[in-house]
């Protein structure tokens, strides 16, 4: 019982929201406020993981906002991507995108995902998200805040 | 004693060794003339049985056909049941026989027998004195046994013929034993004799008779503990005789125990009922456990005819109680479920076991494990299947859903004031009844899931093709059978009042519940309608598909695509889930019952301990009452013989002096 | 069939479509109420109707080698649902559909529509919704004693098993309900209504690992319409259970058999105001559960069962007349 204290102490510690971005793209199906991702991890170093899962923590919820990350391709409206693409990982990516329902959007969070970072003369590497699938919004970053992740969920999102 | 069950490699369709020299057509016709027979045979019965539920009883007797006795018939109400029931399934499997025979090339013999079996079958409700049910008993266990034995030279059948053999005939000696005193006390050989009688039956001798019959007919309804034979003999039978074994002889055993216990030997004391519940609830569970971890899919359906016995037994132990408690109400209720739930698991046993046929005669496999991907390429099978996997798991719209409706309701309006041990009976039974009902759902779905949805498991069940039209209309009539139960009960309504009247120790008397559009309970604010929750469901679900539509301009065109292989490029069909492993978590909740013997063998490479080549896991679920008693029961009988066995060295002249000792004896004695 | 006013048809249509519309709403609240217990600021409660609308219009993907039956199922489980909403005695107690199905018939249409999202799993033909199948159907199965052994508590006071008998006569005698047969019942059948909507500590709805799936884990595969379809029955399915208990236990507001319109209107701001009330206490609790591993939920369920058997023994021994 000492939890319910401890929660009307802590009390709310989301940072308030700042105002909504403008919209680079319509949200995939016309609804606003409702889109589920699927994370693909075509080969990052896992930091610009440590700041997508900080965005979805409590300090930043990005679920506010209508994003949530979710177990399925086919339950999701696009791809969030980082890294990049392995050779090993190149299939997958696309048999990923494949399984995702129209209409979908494909996210790339981090400078790795958008122009190779610091991994482009990598030997098992291919290269950015961008060169494999057509990404439609990218978070440049290395890695990019939760803050700057969200804003680019928003344009999507569209609140 | 031999615990193996079938070797999951063990394919049962086995080419048989050549026949004779029959042309294909000669063996066609007679396959026709085989079936054809037996359902007509059927459709005589039937006709004859729902005439004696509804006519005056009569009786036929033919004093020349059995010398001193004669053989007396019967047509009463509750034998009429009975006949009417194996003459509607008989209908059914003589028209899918037909197809199957000429699909396995069934030979001469097994054909010959079938109408044999089906009229043996139809003479056992139909005898009016103990003789001739004597009989027509033995008459029905020898045609079953001829018939199990159909494919003699696979080992298994052997094996399984053998113990088949011997646990009838054990059943047969305690039944013959029982009717012998009861003939003997009762003062005559006719069945109207003994009950016009009954009332001067000392208790001693009641209670011999009931336990004998008990553990006599019990055995042969598959009731524990003497069910061991079920599991065996079923899955080895040809698939049209497991479905008459199934669905028509375990109700033999049933219809005794009702003969003699509940109408003949007339109200009983407490415990009689008692006695029932506790077989009846302790089969049902255990029918059902072994059915949810069973692999093979004919092993399954035949536990499964354990479970629905034991729930059958249940509803007569409650029926038998109540009315000993003076309930009759209650006990009527109890009464019409055990006669609904005979009924509709004869219904949907015989589309279950026709079903499994279809699929053993295109695949040549009983193995759930190695099934599946049978839904689009044998589609009318799949359906019948699922309509007899809905009928045997007890939910709404299927068969089986009114009669344990009807048992459950009489279990909670039992009257409880001041009577501890119904007080603790009843919610025991409930508890029994729901956890069988449970585990009957997973066992179904995983027979239906597992075996007929999804891929493929293994290239015959690929090759499959669908079977041949006898044999799907045969599995028809019984699907039609099962939706009728499923949704209108009322169809029987009448019959089931009349059969009521014929026990007036279970609460005949009084009024039973009313099999109308709506199954009202009499006395109790309790109703029911299967048919018109059907209708109520497809409308709602038509509703939620409209509802679907909502949105659709917006939609991209709907798409096919292939499963999600979690970023593979394709899943094999060996990454499905088996039926072992659907049922191992049910395995390892009950493992103290079930005790599964598993069995891991490691090999590692030549070259380096560190490395594994192979992995070989076994696991072996043997039925624990065999294991646990019946094993220690053949040892103890075995080790006695070769103790007798010394007194026997051969010398002639020990032997006749034996012979002189007991003629001494004898002559002491009578004296 | 009892003579229903037309009112009462109206209370039924009205208690299909209230299902129908605060399911998604009962979710988001939930889910909000889960947020600011955490500290964050959560979707609002109109989230799960956002999703929904968009998922509506999203394409519809079949796997190759699925059935009808993974084509159909989602429709049954809320078509089972819905019906479920229809019989029970949510808003008013004469609904015309009520003699045709008693508490007993509601647990198997609740069962069958769980039976048609499995055989849905196990048709994918992959490990994973073969894997939430065969959990989902061993949970199912050790939980039907329970549900069963709880009806049968509840229909003793009332010797009865028929939804609006039982309530009005707990209706009649408000006593009954603290006795200690009823409180035994209500415990069991909460940790029921756990099991069988997948809520914690039985099953986490909101995780992404499929290792801890059981219900998620057999809706992997579908898309878009059908998607919608299901996660709406499985908001309406926790909706009707915690109407459904709500008035077995709290029977208080509910329309007679034969209402007036204000009647009506009463019952349905009641209802509203049970289920909000039951659905926040459950997701308050849940903040302070973890997910129990699966093989320690066979001892959860046979504990509910041991509260089920002495709920009915309870009843039998303190009945008053």
């Amino acid at each position: 019982m000492t939890w319910i204290g401890k929660i009307a102490r802590v009390g709310r510690i989301v940072e308030t929201a700042e105002a909504a971005p403008a919209s680079t793209i319509t949200p995939p199906t016309g609804v606003s406020g409702s889109l589920q991702l699927r994370h693909v991890d075509c080969g990052s170093c896992n930091g610009c993981e440590l700041e997508i899962s900080g965005a979805f923590s409590s300090v930043y919820d990005a679920e506010r906002f209508g994003a949530r990350v979710v177990a399925s391709p086919r339950h999701a409206d696009g791809l969030i991507t980082t890294g990049v693409v392995t050779r090993n990982m190149r299939q997958p990516l696309l048999n990923t995108l494949k399984s995702v329902p129209e209409p979908r959007v494909v996210i790339a969070v981090g400078d790795c995902a958008i122009n190779g970072g610091a991994f482009t003369s990598g030997y098992g590497v291919i290269g950015p998200v961008t060169d494999v699938i057509p990404v439609d919004v990218q978070v440049p970053g290395c890695p990019p805040t939760p803050a700057q992740i969200i804003a680019a969920l928003r344009t999507v999102t569209g609140r | 004693m031999n615990t193996a069950q079938t070797a999951p490699y063990d394919s049962p369709s086995v080419p048989a060794p050549d026949q004779g020299l029959r042309s294909p057509r000669r063996a066609q016709a007679q396959a026709f003339v085989s079936g054809g027979l037996t359902a007509a045979i059927g459709a005589v019965g039937l006709v004859l049985g729902l005439s004696a539920i509804f006519a005056q009883p009569r009786q036929l007797v033919i004093s020349w056909l059995l010398p001193l006795v004669g053989v007396r018939f019967e047509f009463g109400p509750l034998g009429g049941f009975f006949v009417a029931a194996t003459g509607a399934v008989s209908i059914a499997v003589g028209i899918y026989a037909i197809g199957y025979a000429q699909r396995e090339h069934w030979a001469r013999f097994p054909l010959f027998i079938l109408p044999l079996f089906v009229a043996a079958m139809l003479l056992v409700p139909a005898a009016g004195s103990v003789t001739s049910f004597l009989l027509a008993w033995e008459l029905m266990a020898a045609a079953s046994l001829a018939l199990v034995l159909s494919e003699h030279h696979r080992a298994a059948v052997r094996s399984a013929g053998a113990f088949y053999a011997v646990m009838t005939q054990l059943g047969f000696a305690a039944i013959l034993l029982a009717l012998v005193v009861l003939s003997a006390a009762g003062g005559g050989d006719s069945f109207a004799t003994i009950a016009a009688h009954a009332g001067g039956i000392s208790s001693g001798t009641r209670t011999a008779v009931f336990l004998l019959t008990v553990m006599g007919f019990g055995s042969k309804a598959g009731l524990l503990p003497l069910h061991a034979w079920l599991p065996r003999a079923h899955p080895e039978a040809p698939s049209p005789v497991s479905a008459l074994m199934s669905a028509a002889m375990v109700n033999m055993g049933i219809y005794g125990i009702i003969r003699i216990d509940l109408q003949i030997l007339g109200p009983g004391p407490h415990w009689w009922g008692l006695t029932l519940m506790i077989f009846g609830a302790v089969s049902a569970v255990f029918g059902v456990l072994q059915a949810s971890v069973a692999t093979d899919l004919k092993r399954l359906l035949a536990y499964s005819t354990t479970e629905n016995m034991g729930l059958v037994t249940l509803a007569l132990g409650t029926a038998s109680m109540l009315s000993s408690y003076g309930a009759p109400q209650v006990a009527a209720m109890a009464m019409t479920a055990a006669l609904l739930l005979i009924l509709s698991h004869a219904s949907f046993k015989t589309l279950a076991f026709l079903a499994a046929g279809s699929v053993l005669a295109a695949t040549g496999l009983r193995d759930l494990d190695k099934l599946g991907g049978l839904a689009r390429r044998m589609p009318a099978t799949t359906t019948m299947f699922g309509i007899a996997a809905l009928g045997a798991s007890g939910l709404p719209l299927g068969a089986g859903f009114v009669g344990e409706w009807l048992l459950l309701q009489s279990l909670i309006h039992s009257p409880h004031a001041n009577n501890t041990l119904l007080a603790l009976a009843m919610p025991l039974s409930v508890g029994a009844v729901a956890l069988t009902t449970g585990l009957g759902i997973a066992a179904m779905v995983k027979a239906f899931g597992v075996g007929f949805l999804a891929r493929p498991r293994s290239a015959a069940a690929e090759a499959a093709r669908e079977a041949p039209a006898s044999m799907l209309t045969g599995m028809g009539l019984a699907a039609v059978a099962c939706t009728v139960f499923a949704v209108a009960p009322i169809l029987v309504g009448p019959a089931l009042k009349h059969v009521l009247t014929a026990l007036p120790t279970v609460g005949g008397q009084a009024a039973g519940p009313a099999l109308g559009a709506y199954l009202r309970l009499p006395g109790i604010a309790g109703s029911m309608s299967p048919g018109l929750i059907a209708l109520s469901l497809l409308v709602a679900v038509l509703l939620v598909l409209a509802l679907a539509r909502w949105g659709a301009r917006h939609r991209p065109a709907a798409v096919s695509a292939p499963v999600w292989a979690c970023g593979a490029d394709s899943i094999n069909a060996k990454m499905q889930y088996t039926a072992t492993s659907f049922a191992e978590p049910l395995q390892r909740v009950f493992d103290n019952i079930l005790q599964p013997e598993t069995d891991v063998e490691v090999t590692h490479f030549a070259e380096s301990q560190y490395l594994v080549e192979k992995v070989t896991f076994r696991t072996q679920m043997a039925d624990p009452v065999e294991q646990r008693l019946y094993t220690p029961v053949v040892r103890a009988v075995t080790t006695w013989s070769q103790w007798v066995r010394r007194a026997h060295p051969g010398s002639v002249h020990l032997y006749l002096a034996y012979g002189a000792i007991g003629l001494l004896i004898v002559l002491v004695v009578v004296r | 069939m009892s003579e229903s006013s037309a009112l009462a048809y109206l209370a039924t249509a009205m208690q299909v479509l209230a299902v129908l519309g605060a399911a998604p709403f009962v979710v988001g609240g939930m889910r909000q109420i889960r947020a600011r217990l955490e500290g964050r600021a959560g979707g609002g409660i109109g989230q799960p109707w956002r999703d929904l609308r968009k998922q509506l219009r999203k394409q519809q993907i079949t796997p190759n080698g699925t059935t009808i039956v993974f084509a159909l199922a989602p429709a049954i489980v809320a078509g089972t649902t819905l019906l479920i909403a229809a019989i029970s005695p949510l808003i008013a107690l004469g609904s015309p559909l009520d003699p045709t199905a008693d508490l007993f018939g509601v647990v198997g249409l609740l069962f069958l529509g769980t039976v048609a999202l499995t055989l849905a799993g196990l048709d994918t033909g992959t490990a994973f919704g073969g894997m939430g199948s065969s959990r989902e159907i061993t949970i199912a199965a050790m939980v039907e004693p329970t549900i069963l052994l709880a009806v049968f508590a509840l229909s003793i006071p009332g010797h009865s098993a028929n939804l609006a008998a039982i309530v009005s006569s707990s209706a009649d005698n408000p006593g009954r309900l603290v006795s200690p047969g009823s409180l035994l019942a209500f415990v069991a059948l909460t940790i029921v209504v756990t099991a069988e909507t997948g809520r914690l500590p039985v099953d986490n709805p909101s995780t992404h690992l499929e290792l801890t799936m059981i219900h998620e884990a057999m809706v992997l595969e579908y898309t878009g319409p059908r998607l919608a379809l299901v996660e709406w029955a499985s908001g309406m399915r926790l909706t009707v259970l915690l109407g459904l208990i709500a008035n077995l236990f709290l029977p208080w507001g509910i329309a007679a058999a034969d209402p007036s319109v204000l009647g009506v209107l009463i019952g349905l701001v009641a209802i509203a105001i049970k289920v909000a009330i039951l659905a926040g206490v459950l997701a308050t609790v849940e903040v302070f559960l973890a997910k129990l591993r699966y093989f320690r939920i066979p001892e959860l369920l046979a504990g509910s069962f041991l509260l089920a058997l002495l709920a009915v023994t309870a009843s039998y021994f303190f009945a008053t007349p």
